[in-house]
C-alpha cells in the first residue's frame, strides 16, 4: 500500500532497533512538548529507554525502587493533579504485579496514567519464561476505560508515545526488548484505533499485531511468490479495536489468521474472534502462544519452537486454504 | 472556607456525624460500623477546623486534599461532607443503593468532592504522593495532602512501598493519618498481623510520628498544626481510636468491624448518642 509510504523492509540490511528506544524518544519528546508530562520507573531506568527523558527533564522524572504497586498508584496521584504520568517497568510486573491498582486507581478512577509494559512477549528471550509477558493484553483489554496500544516498530512506538501524551484517557503501552525490522517511515500514518492494511490481496487475511506484523508481511512476499496474495493488516491498537477494518479484510477474504507473540486466549486472536463471530462470522485461526509459557533462547530459536516463525505462517497460510478447499 | 467553630461546636458537630453514620448504615441495610464511628472525630476536625475547601466550589483550584484509603470507612466521610454542605443530608439515605452516588465504596466520578476511589487496601498512601508531588512541581506546596489508612490496611505490602518512597522526597506537604483502632475483619490486629512497634516502624522508614488520642478533637487539631511545622520529613499521625466510638455496644467489639445495625440496633444506638451517652435524659425513658 504505498500511501502507508513504508520502509523497503524486505531488504536484506533491514534497519533494526529496538521498539522501546522508539518509545524512548518519543517520551522525551513529549516531555518538549509539554512539562505536564512526568515519567516513573522501578528501577529499570535504561532497561525502558526512560533514561533520555530522565536526563532531559530531572525534576520530572521519579524512580519509585522495585516497587510496582507503588509506580502506578503514585501515578494515578499525578495524574490526579494534572500530570501525565508515563510509568514504566517490565510487562511481567507491570500490569502483571499491580493489576488491581490499575484497576481501582486508574481504570476505575479514570485517571490518564499511560502503564508502559517493556520487555513484553517472546523477544525477551534467554531472559526466560518468568520475564516473557505473555498474558498483558489479556489482562489489559478487559480492563474498563483502558487503550491497549503495541507498536510494530520503534517509528510506530514514538508515535504511539506522542499520540498518548496527548490523549486523557488511562493506556497500556506493551514494548518489546530486542531490537526488530523498521517497517514504518516517518510519513507512516498512526492513530490511535486505527488498523491499517499494510498489503492487499484476496486469498486471506493475515491480522497481526506488534513485532509479529514484519513476519506476517514477510510470509505474504513468500505467498505471493506461491501465486496467493492476502491481505495483512496491522493492529497496533487492541482497544480500542478498529472493528471497521477488521469486518473488511475478514469480509473480502472469509478467512483470517491472527498473529501475537502472546497468548492467543484472550489476545489479538481473542479479541479478533470475539468481534467477527458476533459481526461477521468468519473461520479463524490463532497463532501465537496456546495455553503455555516460554523459556530461555534466542528470539529466533523461541519462534521456531513455538510456531511462529515466517516460515510457520506461510505453512499455516497452505495448510489454511487447502483445508477450505476440501470443505 | 469554614468558619472557625468552638471546641463545643465541634464535639456537637461529631454526634451530629455519628447519628447519620448510624442512619444510613440502618438504611442501608449493610455496611462498616466501627470504624466510621471511631473516625467521627478525625473527620470533624478535618472538614470544620483543618482543611481548606469550598463545598460549593469541589474542584477549587487551591483546596486540600483529603484521601480515605480505607474505603469501606466511607460512611464517616459521606456523612461529613454532608454536614459541610456537599449535598443535602437527605441523600445520606441512598447509601448503597442502585443509581447512588454514594457508592458503597467511594467512587470519585459519582460524587463531586471525593478526591479518590477506593476500597482496595493499601493504594490511598502512594496516591497521596503523587498528588504531593504534582503539587510541589505545579508550585503549590502551600495545599496539603491528607490520608487516612486504617491500621488492619497496613498489612498490606503497597503501603511500605510507600512509607519508604515519601521520605525520599521530604514530602512536608503529605500528612498521614492511621486510624489506630486495633480491629480489623479477622480479629485484633495484633492477633491477625501483628503491627507493633507501629510508631518505631515508621520512624524507622523515616517518617515524622506524633502519637495522640484520636477521639480528642482538640488533640488532633494540634497535631495537624504540629505536622505542618515539620519540613524535612512526611508526617505519620498514629491516632489512637475507640472502634465504634460513642455507642456502648460496639465500641472495642471487632464484630462491628463490617456490620450495619438492625433497626433495633440503630434505635439503641440514636438514643446514645442523642443523650450523649446517658449524661442526657432520654426522651424514650
Amino acid at each position: 500500500m504505498s500511501d502507508l509510504f513504508l520502509n523497503d523492509y524486505a531488504k536484506e540490511d533491514v534497519e533494526k532497533v529496538p521498539i522501546r528506544k522508539g518509545f524512548g524518544e518519543g517520551l522525551k519528546k513529549a516531555g518538549e512538548i509539554s512539562e505536564e508530562v512526568v515519567a516513573l520507573c522501578a528501577d529499570l531506568t535504561e532497561s525502558t529507554q526512560m533514561h533520555l527523558f530522565k536526563e532531559a527533564f530531572p525534576d520530572r522524572f521519579f524512580e519509585v525502587g522495585v516497587a510496582e504497586q507503588n509506580l502506578v498508584t503514585v501515578g494515578s496521584g499525578l495524574a490526579a493533579m494534572g500530570k501525565i504520568p508515563f510509568v514504566s517497568s517490565y510487562a511481567a510486573f507491570s500490569p502483571g504485579r499491580n493489576w488491581e491498582q490499575i484497576r481501582t486507581t486508574i481504570a476505575l478512577n479514570d485517571r490518564p496514567v499511560k502503564i508502559v509494559g517493556s520487555h513484553a512477549g517472546l523477544y525477551t528471550g534467554a531472559d526466560g519464561a518468568t520475564h516473557q509477558m505473555l498474558e498483558d493484553i489479556a489482562l489489559m483489554r478487559v480492563m474498563p476505560n483502558m487503550v491497549v496500544v503495541i507498536p510494530g516498530d520503534s517509528i510506530e512506538a514514538q508515535k504511539a508515545t506522542l499520540a498518548l501524551a496527548k490523549d486523557s484517557r488511562p493506556a497500556y503501552l506493551r514494548l518489546a526488548r530486542e531490537a526488530t525490522p523498521v517497517l514504518t517511515t516517518e510519513i507512516t500514518p498512526f492513530e490511535i484505533g486505527k488498523a491499517y492494511l499494510m498489503r492487499e490481496g484476496g486469498a486471506l487475511s493475515i491480522i497481526s499485531t506488534g513485532t509479529m506484523t514484519y513476519k506476517a508481511l514477510m510470509a505474504a512476499r513468500q505467498l505471493a511468490n506461491d501465486g496467493i496474495e492476502v491481505d495483512v493488516l496491522h493492529v497496533p491498537t487492541i482497544k480500542p479495536l478498529d472493528a471497521v477494518a477488521i469486518i473488511k479484510t475478514a469480509s473480502k477474504t472469509g478467512v483470517v489468521i491472527t498473529i501475537e507473540e502472546a497468548q492467543i486466549n484472550g489476545g489479538l486472536g481473542g479479541a479478533v474472534s470475539e468481534l467477527l463471530a458476533e459481526h461477521k462470522p468468519t473461520h479463524v485461526f490463532r497463532m501465537g502462544m496456546n495455553d503455555h509459557f516460554g523459556e530461555s533462547g534466542t528470539p529466533e530459536e523461541l519462534f521456531e519452537q513455538f510456531g511462529l516463525s515466517i516460515k510457520h505462517i506461510v505453512l499455516k497460510a497452505h495448510a489454511v486454504l487447502s483445508e477450505l478447499k476440501k470443505q | 472556607m469554614p468558619k472557625k467553630y468552638s471546641l463545643i461546636e465541634l464535639e456537637q458537630l461529631a454526634n451530629s456525624i455519628r447519628k447519620d453514620i448510624i442512619t444510613m448504615l440502618e438504611h442501608a441495610g449493610s455496611g462498616h460500623s466501627a470504624g466510621p464511628l471511631g473516625l467521627a472525630d478525625i473527620f470533624t476536625a478535618l472538614y470544620f477546623d483543618i482543611l481548606r475547601y469550598d463545598p460549593k466550589k469541589p474542584n477549587w483550584n487551591e483546596r486540600d486534599i483529603i484521601l480515605l484509603s480505607n474505603g469501606h470507612c466511607i460512611p464517616v466521610q459521606y456523612a461529613t461532607m454532608a454536614e459541610a454542605g456537599f449535598f443535602d443530608k437527605k441523600e445520606l439515605l441512598t447509601l448503597r443503593k442502585f443509581g447512588a452516588r454514594l457508592q458503597g465504596h467511594p467512587e470519585r466520578l459519582r460524587l463531586p468532592g471525593l478526591e479518590n476511589t477506593s476500597g482496595p487496601l493499601g493504594s490511598g498512601l502512594s496516591q497521596g504522593i503523587g498528588m504531593a508531588l504534582g503539587l510541589r512541581l505545579s508550585k503549590m506546596p502551600h495545599r496539603y495532602v491528607y490520608v487516612v489508612l486504617g491500621d488492619g490496611e497496613l498489612d498490606e505490602g503497597n503501603v511500605w512501598e510507600a512509607a519508604m518512597l515519601a521520605p525520599k522526597y521530604k514530602l512536608n506537604n503529605l500528612i498521614a493519618i492511621i486510624d489506630r483502632n486495633n480491629i480489623q475483619i479477622d480479629g485484633p490486629t495484633e492477633s491477625v498481623l501483628p503491627l507493633e512497634n507501629l510508631k518505631d516502624k515508621w520512624e524507622a522508614f523515616g517518617w515524622h510520628v506524633i502519637e495522640i488520642d484520636g477521639n480528642n478533637i482538640e488533640a488532633f487539631i494540634d497535631a495537624a498544626a504540629m505536622a505542618k511545622a515539620i519540613v524535612e520529613k512526611p508526617v505519620m499521625i498514629i491516632a489512637h481510636t475507640i472502634p465504634g466510638k460513642g455507642v456502648d455496644f460496639m465500641e472495642y467489639d471487632f464484630h462491628w468491624h463490617g456490620k450495619a445495625p438492625n433497626h433495633d440496633e440503630a434505635v439503641k444506638a440514636l438514643n446514645e448518642l442523642r443523650t450523649l451517652g446517658g449524661k442526657i435524659r432520654s426522651e424514650h425513658e
